[in-house]
């Protein structure tokens, strides 16, 4: 499932750990923080930002 | 988890259980949600501004966010919730996040809300301190916890019962926080025109079990981190029924559970705001306005 969130959602987000910008990767549906080296899932269009629910980047890259 | 430093009083974790346990049927428990989310809105509606992007912070259901929905001006309505199973209720866009570590960007929304939640945060001076950096300039915190006196039947009657069965106690109770503290808490974390008020609702209930279910529904049972955690035996529970009862039954049998309500409210900072004046700026000596306001500034007193 691929569906696409609200620019005006993806303007108002940020990583909630270093408050840096997120890149929302619709394919992996996924809202990643380069700097935190975090990737927050978005589960039926609710983006889970929860650093404990967070993909590590340097896991699984 | 054992790596939680001593100053997390609340179990964060627990609490997203609770809720996520207390989602589905969440409608049934929501009656106190709704009603303070009603009183908020009489707030907002005496605020004669209009906030294109709201966030309802710690929304469960989302009581409050379809009330922001509602209000002349407001174009974008976010609701936030630490329990999944709460974000997936209700209507509109919804986060799944911790108020401890909010995700919003500086100066990005023009209303924060939130309606009994923020009582569950551990670290409520930072949590003010990032609410009014994801404000914009002149955007508004307008917010509803539970206070110092919310339970406090409750809390007395554990207290008597504990110290009747067990020989001591244990905080079986959360801790709130106080509207004095709130209102300094407010102002520290660069508020400005900072208020913070307080006002009671009673509650009265058939017997203390009925209050406890519903606490459970709303997912608001006890959280505390160094809470007793052995199941309540049922000896604890028959003297607790009874202390609460001794002391707190109206004539007609049934019991009272008061709640406090704290309100907070303040401003992101902006030029346009009321500003004290910079020292030495003023045009009239203190001496003499000291002397207008006794009316004698035409012929001052001569003390001898």
């Amino acid at each position: 499932m691929t569906a696409d969130l609200d620019q005006k959602l993806l303007d108002i987000l940020v990583c909630p750990l270093t408050k840096g910008p997120l890149r929302w990767d619709r394919d992996a549906q996924e809202l990643v923080s380069e700097q935190a080296g975090l990737a927050f899932p978005v589960r039926d269009g609710i983006p889970i930002m929860l650093v404990e629910e967070a993909r590590k980047l340097d896991e699984t890259a | 988890m054992n790596d939680t430093p001593d100053s997390q009083i609340f179990d964060r974790q627990t609490l997203r259980l609770r809720r996520d346990r207390a989602a589905t049927g969440f409608a049934g428990f929501d009656f106190l949600k709704q009603e303070v989310a009603e009183r908020l809105e009489d707030r907002l509606l005496g605020v004669n501004r209009e906030f294109p992007v709201a966030v309802d912070l710690g929304s469960h259901t989302g009581a409050l966010a379809s009330i922001l929905q509602r209000q002349s001006g407001v174009e974008t309505v976010l609701r936030t919730d630490l329990s999944p199973a709460m974000a997936e209720q209700g209507h509109g866009q919804s986060v799944v996040a911790d108020e401890e570590m909010l995700p919003l960007g500086h100066q990005s929304v023009n209303l924060v809300c939130s309606v009994l939640s923020l009582h569950w945060v551990n670290d409520l001076p930072g949590a003010l301190v990032q609410i009014n950096h994801a404000l914009k300039p002149d955007g508004l915190f307008l917010a509803a916890m539970l206070g110092g006196d919310t339970l406090t039947e409750l809390r007395q009657a554990f207290l008597q019962a504990e110290m009747a069965v067990l020989g001591g106690a244990s905080p079986r109770v959360s801790p709130f926080v106080d509207v004095r503290d709130a209102g300094n808490l407010l102002q520290r974390a660069g508020f400005a025109l900072p208020v913070a008020d307080t006002e009671q609702i009673t509650v009265d209930y058939s017997d203390v079990l009925s209050l406890m279910r519903d606490l459970r529904g709303m997912g608001e049972s006890n959280v505390v981190r160094d809470r007793y955690k052995a199941p309540m035996t049922r000896r604890m529970l028959m003297a607790v029924a009874e202390a609460y009862h001794d002391q707190f039954a109206r004539p007609d049998g049934r019991i009272e559970a008061t709640f406090e309500i704290v309100y907070l409210t303040g401003w992101a900072p902006h030029e346009s705001q009321q500003q004290p004046l910079k020292p030495g700026s003023a045009t009239m000596k203190l001496e003499d306005a000291l002397k207008m306001a006794k009316g004698d500034l035409q012929d001052p007193p001569k003390e001898h």
